[in-house]
């Protein structure tokens, strides 16, 4: 591993964090994690299934608390504070599987992700922003009429509508189709080139998502494996479950 | 009126004065103000009891507001007010009951509405239901509505109480004939230890007839609810009711859904579910900076929108 990857600030570190679930007896999730995401940066943490990279992402957003170590973001510690106080501060956060609201409308959810009132269009721009054509989105319901797809494009619309310095993303790409695929690349481009300070770190084994890194983070059974340059991590992974080309999980010649 | 039973017409009504159109406004148990228009007569029941609305036939864009206030502790009233509305109308009907009970004794309105509608006409009623005042007397509203509904006429309730009231009886039967359609949305909350009881008993009785009821509620704290739907079909007919209830503290639901069919050509669905709100629900909004408490009312809100 090089010794230094982040010249510059580091936005967020995870010292020493551990995870435990106990069921019928205790099972280690995470073990002693250490992880420095910097300013600016574009972190895509892969591994096979089961490895723990959701509960990371959780553990960054406040949502599960790590049995042990540190998280300090913007050097503050933070490991205590709840999901509306990380939110705040400026951490974001988008679900592997979003939830659905009853009654909740897509101009809802973007107005709350913004915290404030915004005008439709701006609303719009959100939601054009993910490939959706926002007049026919607006005003729906976030319920069970939308499918997987298009609620995953609105749950990374709320996302990109909090601005957050860090916003983290969990398999962004499961449950959408290819075309959203490729305008999901294009979605975490322009988020690089809107705020150049906000990091994105990206729970994803998907190869053009790991194409786009700055740093790659591998974690398996629980331990960062490796961790640096897309150009030092990306070539070890390629043709592994880590690195998967999204033509072959889709069943290969769409394209 | 006096500013409590103007703030109460506010919430039952929308309404900041006197509203346009036709309208009867009663307050503690006497009508204040009164108004027909041309297509719209309302006159005093001879015995007292309450007021019969004449609507002619062929009015059209046309709106009535009968809200009631009471602000004095104490006070019990049934009351019986007639809708006779002819064929081809195409009316607004705004009711409601608002009711502060500052006092120590319990404050109760029973409303009985009947409706009779004439042949294509279409209705559109509105009732909410409001409660305020920190007084031990108990506010108590026992709406009854009876509908009847002629050949291809359409009527929409929007029945709203979610607010104050102690304990709700809540009785709405509909008749209707060939091609007429009923479509209800009834959004209830409870708190405390408040009880409703809300029960239909809609009668498809035409071919083509079609009845749409949907309940959505809340039951926080220690509060009790209990929806009871029955829909007949008697004709070829379509009938779906629905009740949708998210459950809080110690609060209890209990859903009865009733689907009788007397024809074979009838098509009835029910749907019901009760349901705490989903964990999930609420991190979500906590990520996008709300705090506990304000994702629950903004989940609550949403729902009963």
């Amino acid at each position: 591993m090089p010794a230094r990857l982040h010249k510059g600030k580091s936005m967020l570190e995870l010292k020493d964090i551990s995870f435990e679930v106990h069921e019928e007896q205790s099972k280690s999730i995470l073990k002693d994690i250490n992880l420095t995401v910097g300013d600016g940066k574009f972190v895509v943490i892969t591994g096979p299934n089961g490895s723990g990279k959701s509960t990371l992402a959780k553990i960054i957003a406040g949502i599960e608390q790590p049995v042990s170590g540190t998280i300090l973001f913007d050097g503050r510690d933070i490991t205590h504070l709840s999901v509306t106080e990380r939110a705040k501060l400026g951490i974001g956060y988008a679900f592997q599987n979003p939830v659905r609201f009853k009654g909740i409308k897509v101009r809802d959810l973007i107005r709350i992700a913004v915290g404030g009132n915004i005008s439709v269009a701006e609303a719009c721009n959100y939601l054009s922003e993910v490939g959706l054509c926002a007049r026919n989105y607006i005003d729906r319901e976030v319920n069970a009429s939308l499918s997987g797809g298009e609620l995953k494009r609105i749950e990374i619309a709320t996302v990109l509508a909090r601005k957050s310095k860090l916003s983290v993303f969990d398999e962004p790409e499961a449950g959408i189709d290819l075309w959203s695929f490729r305008n999901l690349i294009e979605v975490f481009e322009h988020m690089r080139e809107a705020n150049g300070n906000n990091s994105i770190l990206v729970i994803s084994h998907q190869e053009r998502i790991l194409n786009i890194a700055d740093e790659i983070v591998v974690l398996a059974d629980g331990a960062i494996r490796a961790h640096g340059s897309r150009e030092q991590v990306l070539p070890g992974l390629l043709g592994t479950g880590s690195a998967v080309n999204v033509c072959d999980k889709m069943g290969g010649g769409a394209l | 009126m006096d500013e409590i039973q103007k703030r109460l017409l506010m919430e039952v009504a929308d309404l900041h004065g006197v509203p346009e159109g036709a309208y009867n406004i009663r307050a503690n148990g006497q009508s204040v103000a009164r108004n027909s228009t041309a297509g719209i007569d309302i006159t005093s029941k001879t015995d007292g009891s309450g007021i019969d609305i004449r609507i002619k036939d062929g009015t059209r864009n046309q709106s009535l507001h009968i809200p009631v206030v009471l602000s004095k502790s104490g006070l019990k009233e049934t009351v019986y007010n007639d809708f006779y509305i002819g064929d081809d109308c195409d009316v607004v009907i705004v009711a409601g009951c608002g009711i502060d009970n500052c006092g120590v004794q319990d404050s109760e309105h029973d409303g009985i509405h009947r409706f009779f509608v004439g042949k294509n006409s279409k209705i559109k009623y509105v009732e909410k239901h409001y409660g305020s005042g920190d007084g031990t007397g108990k506010r108590i509203l026992n709406p009854g509505t009876e509908v009847t509904l002629g050949e291809g006429s359409t009527m929409e309730m929007e029945m709203v109480q979610i607010k104050g009231v102690d304990s709700t009886v809540r009785s709405t039967t509909a008749n209707l004939a060939a091609g007429a359609k009923l479509v209800v949305h009834e959004r209830l909350m409870t708190h405390g230890s408040q009880s409703a009881v809300s029960s239909y008993d809609v009668q498809l009785n035409g071919a083509g007839s079609d009845a749409d009821v949907i309940s959505r509620s809340v039951a926080r704290d220690n509060s009790y609810q209990k929806f009871d739907a029955k829909i007949s079909g008697n004709a070829p007919c379509a009938g779906h009711t629905e009740c949708d209830s998210i459950i809080m503290d110690n609060a209890r639901i209990l859903a009865v859904p009733q689907l009788e069919a007397n024809n074979i050509d009838a098509s009835l669905i029910h749907e019901a579910a009760i349901g705490k709100i989903a964990g999930e629900q609420i991190t979500k909004l906590m990520t996008l900076g709300l705090t506990e408490k304000e994702a629950e009312e903004c989940i609550i809100n949403g729902f009963l929108a």
